[in-house]
């Protein structure tokens, strides 16, 4: 271990030789079920129970016609658009109200403001499944407001408030001095105003971890959804998947061409904003 | 700020945010704990008052018992083996290798994905391929799905979890190796700290709040799983893995048995926030500063 410290050593260099090796098995252990997809997701079913192996080039057959059928038995486009709508909408909304109040909490340091953020700190321990089912029995029951993709919204929103006031919070006691709103007052801005032209723009490194953390967590999320979901047009695409593999289950190339097309838009963010998403994460737990 | 625009100030910046959180969180959760003292069956409008009686029906659900030792089981194996291998290719990662930054996202990747996803990959993996390598090579241990066998269907889920949580838990003790000062892993060495010893007495205390975090979200991650549980398993063969979460689920929503399975999540509830919480508590107590 220590060798290492001694920076062009041959020790140094076997022991980092040793450690490349090392990941590049491990990596490719990891990486191993993705390539199954990948491969089998274009052939066809009696080639995929002959042999999941087989490379692609001995296939006779081979064709993207699983895509084809995934596409339009999952409706994958109108699932894709409804995991759309929700994430942006839901992810939007607890930005603007999650960074208003943790500002509001920050400088009021008043009762309500410590209750309510007390609220808060000790609710981001309660798992969801204590919460589901009063949670259906009231929206379900009572109000009887479920099967709206604004429910959904809704509940994401309120959902992820916690831990957003919560990382808000923690960035405006410790990156926004006082003294800049203090100046915008001076100039005659009304507190809103100050809020959003002097305020909200120094929180960007803030609001791109929250967006990347509350994002991903609204794409991917099955069971709220799937309890307030049930109309086949609302279906965002983990219950749309869920559905359609309850329906092709033996249909392997069509699953893994199904599993494929859901996965391929978040890789193709992940390959974009790579960075960013890593660097949310990171700043999110460690807080 | 001026004193007469206070009550402005909290309806523009406050009041939205709290009311959707309170509809939302406290509302329900306050709610849940009245309905497990009643005897409302998910349709009536009725509900009776009947005292402990869900309580008692908890604690005669043999299956909820039997979901939650597994529960605790699966969650020891999972957290040991998540933060053992998490920590040990973070450490590989960090010995100054060429393209670290591409292993470690392609480590992570199990994590953009939803639970149902990686659910039904591997439940092609186990029962298509595993068992074509089991009748080319005539392995055993692959023979027949591990998907129906007790045993190696609870591995799976283990197998499963530790793969993608683990991803997770790179990102967090790497960023903790690369805060690591040199000068005093630097100073340890020539003092002749080595090997086991210096990981025992120099690295381990200084990485102790990565582990502290790590510990924490694998533990409240395994406890609660259940996307994973549903698509890979369902709880079978014959409900033998069948986790907590998941038995909470069926209790209320199969079974129509509200109040019990009430009782049920709120039973987990405790279960897991005394486990987490004396975990913080224990971890932090070995933090030291560098």
């Amino acid at each position: 271990m220590e060798q290492t410290a001694m920076i062009g050593g041959r020790k140094a260099k076997i022991a980092r030789f040793f450690a490349m090796l090392g990941l590049i098995v491990i990596f490719i252990a990891y990486m191993f079920p993705f390539l199954m997809v990948v491969i089998n997701s274009l052939k066809q079913k009696r080639d995929i129970i002959k042999s999941p192996f087989s490379w692609l080039f001995t296939i006779k057959g081979l064709s993207f016609d699983n895509f084809v059928k995934a596409f339009t038995q999952m409706d994958f486009l109108n699932a894709f658009k409804n995991s759309m709508i929700v994430t942006v909408s839901a992810t939007v909304l607890v930005t603007l109200l999650a960074s208003m109040l943790a500002y509001y909490i920050v400088r009021n340091n008043n009762l309500i403001s410590k209750i309510v953020f007390a609220l808060m700190v000790a609710s981001m321990i309660i798992p969801f499944q204590a919460i589901m089912i009063p949670l259906v029995s009231i929206y379900g029951g009572t109000l009887n407001v479920l099967n709206h993709r604004i429910t959904l919204i809704f509940m994401h929103t309120g959902f992820s408030m916690a831990m957003s006031v919560f990382m808000f919070h923690g960035f405006i006691k410790g990156n926004i001095p006082i003294a800049l709103e203090e100046a915008a007052y001076v100039e005659g801005c009304t507190r809103t105003q100050t809020f959003f032209t002097v305020v909200f723009p120094l929180l960007k490194p803030i609001i791109s971890t929250m967006v990347i953390l509350n994002a991903m967590a609204f794409w991917n999320d099955f069971l709220l959804p799937s309890l307030v979901l049930t109309d086949k047009k609302l279906l965002t695409l983990p219950l749309s998947t869920y559905s359609f593999y309850g329906t092709y289950s033996a249909d392997y190339g069509t699953i893994m061409a199904g599993l494929l097309l859901c996965v391929l838009p978040i890789l193709i963010l992940y390959l974009v904003l790579q960075k960013q998403i890593i660097g949310g994460v990171v700043a999110g737990a460690v807080k | 700020m001026k004193a007469k625009n206070k009550g402005k100030d909290f309806c523009i910046f406050a009041l939205l945010g709290i009311l959707f959180f309170a509809a939302v969180v406290i509302v329900p959760f306050v709610y849940g704990v009245y309905l497990t003292f009643t005897d409302w069956n998910g349709v009536s409008q009725v509900k009776n008052f009947i005292g402990l009686k869900n309580y008692i029906g908890v604690a005669k659900d043999t299956q909820f018992w039997t979901a939650l030792l597994l529960t605790f089981k699966y969650v020891i194996v999972v957290v040991i083996l998540v933060n053992v291998i998490a920590f040990g290719i973070a450490y590989l990662l960090t010995r100054g290798i060429k393209g670290q930054n591409f292993f470690r996202a392609g480590f992570f990747t199990p994590n953009l994905i939803g639970g149902i996803v990686l659910g039904y990959i591997w439940q092609f993996v186990f029962s298509r391929v595993f068992v074509n390598i089991g009748e080319a090579t005539g392995m055993k241990l692959f023979e027949i799905s591990w998907l129906s066998d007790p045993d190696k269907a609870f591995a799976a889920m283990v197998l499963v979890t530790v793969w993608q949580l683990s991803g997770y838990m790179i990102l967090i003790y790497v960023a903790g190796f690369m805060g690591l000062s040199e000068d005093v892993l630097e100073a340890a060495s020539l003092d002749g700290a080595a090997g086991f010893n210096k990981l025992r007495y120099i690295v381990l205390p200084l990485m102790m709040s990565s582990v502290t975090i790590c510990l924490f979200l694998t533990l409240s991650r395994a406890f609660m799983v259940y996307d994973v549980n549903l698509a890979l398993t369902a709880g079978g063969p014959y409900g033998t893995t069948e986790m907590a979460a998941m038995h909470v689920y069926e209790k209320a929503f199969t079974s129509r048995q509200f109040g019990v399975g009430q009782a049920e999540a709120l039973v987990l509830f405790v279960v897991v926030a005394c486990i987490s919480g004396l975990q913080v508590y224990l971890t932090k107590k070995k933090e030291v500063e560098a």
